[in-house]
């Protein structure tokens, strides 16, 4: 008994190396393409806003899984190789959450009041100037929140790349569940608790990111609630 | 890899049966959502102690892990220790219900605290009873205001539909799966599964951006 549980807990927290990885190389691209699109679609350029909506769009509105498939099962018959589950996993989650994160970052610049635009025209900031030194700086602050929503959502979706053997927690639990068919809760409880404290750690780190930027521009800290209450999503 | 017309078309009424499927899941799943949601916003607020906070914690760990193991955990540990056997796109339905009322649990938390003070201190002072105060002044206030919310979940529902190919169950993708192992040739199915997706979800959601704009000038 006490056997099989050590073999289920190892087996299981052999996984949370990969769900690690993909869920922060998730994150890392999203932020980037986030930025990318987001400004992107605030460009005066029309063919520029033009085709940062049909990524945002086509991203959002096709399913999560069918991409997944798409880019694992489909593309290597294109191109001619085919990608390393783990790396297909994280690209997929980088592109479906950036898509999201657009919004966010578009909204947020959006959201910055007119008259510090107006102040930095006034004192001749180049258009570069103007978006480094005094938008984002305030946008990026009004983003956290909603980013640390969309971070756990995509932590939660790196349970997907299951189906394409990416060697991820979710991935260990079903190939351990055919064996320990007597022991599935312990096999699910241990899976649920890894995926609650990535979730936890994802929420306490935007908090204290956000602490330390709202100090920066001289804002009042956010106020600090317990660290479990702002885990979930509200998208 | 070539894009073969005539196999797009064989695929298409397949697909369809599929897309069926998944607009059932949709559908049924986004009512067990709205009507388990309003529950479990009323008995969080109903400050009945420890009952409150369990549905509390229940709503925190159901929103911050993988509805895919929700779904595993329900098919083949909950049913076998209830000792039923009900099918896999019952299983869908109860997974999906199950995972998305926790989000609209807030949404309705949010649209009842949206509801003036004085509306509550008005049906005190004409003494209305309790229940009636909330069938006939809080919910037909907090229910209009959060419908876009509740159809923006419809929505993301619909696009994880495809995760329950891994319990059995017959939607687009699985179709799209099942084709393509027949045919070995995996390009025209799972693309078409994803313009499915678009074609649906897209004009889905600018209804809802009109539906937002509409609530917003109430």
């Amino acid at each position: 008994m006490s056997g099989s549980t050590g073999n289920i807990i190892s087996t299981i927290l052999s996984g949370l190396g990969a769900t690690v990885a993909a869920a922060a190389g998730g994150i890392a691209l999203t932020i980037v393409l986030s930025f990318l699109a987001g400004l992107a679609m605030l460009s005066r350029s029309r063919a520029v806003r033009f085709v940062s909506r049909v990524y945002v769009e086509g991203f959002r509105g096709t399913s999560e899984v069918v991409q997944l498939f798409w880019l694992y099962f489909v593309l290597p018959a294109l191109v001619g190789f085919k990608l390393v589950p783990l790396f297909a996993g994280i690209i997929v989650l980088g592109l479906n959450h950036g898509a999201y994160g657009a919004e966010v970052v578009r909204g947020a610049v959006q959201s910055v009041p007119p008259a510090q635009r107006e102040g930095a025209v006034a004192l001749s900031f180049s258009p570069a100037q103007r978006m480094v030194r005094v938008i984002l700086p305030q946008a990026v602050v009004e983003m956290l929140p909603p980013f640390n929503n969309l971070f756990i959502q995509l932590m939660k979706s790196t349970a997907l790349l299951y189906f394409i053997s990416a060697g991820e927690i979710t991935e260990k639990g079903e190939l351990l569940r055919p064996v320990y068919g007597s022991q599935l809760v312990l096999i699910y409880g241990v899976e649920l608790i890894c995926y609650l404290v990535i979730a936890v750690v994802i929420t306490v780190v935007m908090r204290l990111t956000e602490r330390v930027l709202a100090g920066r521009l001289g804002r009042e800290p956010p106020k600090r609630d317990k660290a479990f209450a702002k885990v979930g999503v509200t998208t | 890899m070539t894009w073969h017309w005539d196999y797009v078309s064989e695929s298409i009424p397949l697909l369809l049966m599929g897309l069926l499927v998944t607009v059932e899941l949709t559908v049924l799943g986004s009512l067990v959502a709205y009507v388990l949601g309003l529950v479990l916003a009323l008995l969080r607020r109903a400050r009945i102690p420890v009952l409150s906070q369990l549905v509390y914690l229940f709503i925190e760990v159901v929103r911050s892990t993988p509805l895919l193991i929700q779904v595993f955990f329900i098919f083949y540990l909950l049913w076998p220790a209830l000792g039923v056997t009900p099918s896999a796109f019952l299983t869908g339905v109860i997974a999906l219900g199950i995972h998305y009322a926790t989000y609209t649990a807030e949404v309705y938390r949010a649209g009842i605290d949206a509801v003036p003070k004085g509306q509550w201190e008005a049906a005190t002072a004409l003494s209305i009873p309790r229940a009636r105060v909330w069938t006939g002044i809080v919910l037909p206030q907090a229910v209009p205001r959060v419908l876009p919310a509740l159809g923006n979940y419809m929505i993301s529902m619909f696009k994880e539909t495809p995760l329950l190919l891994s319990i059995g169950v017959l939607e687009v993708l699985n179709r799209a799966k099942e084709q393509g192992a027949q045919t070995f040739q995996v390009l025209e199915p799972y693309t078409l599964a994803g313009i499915l997706f678009l074609l649906i979800s897209y004009p889905s959601s600018i209804l809802v951006r009109r539906l937002e704009r509409r609530v917003g000038q109430l």
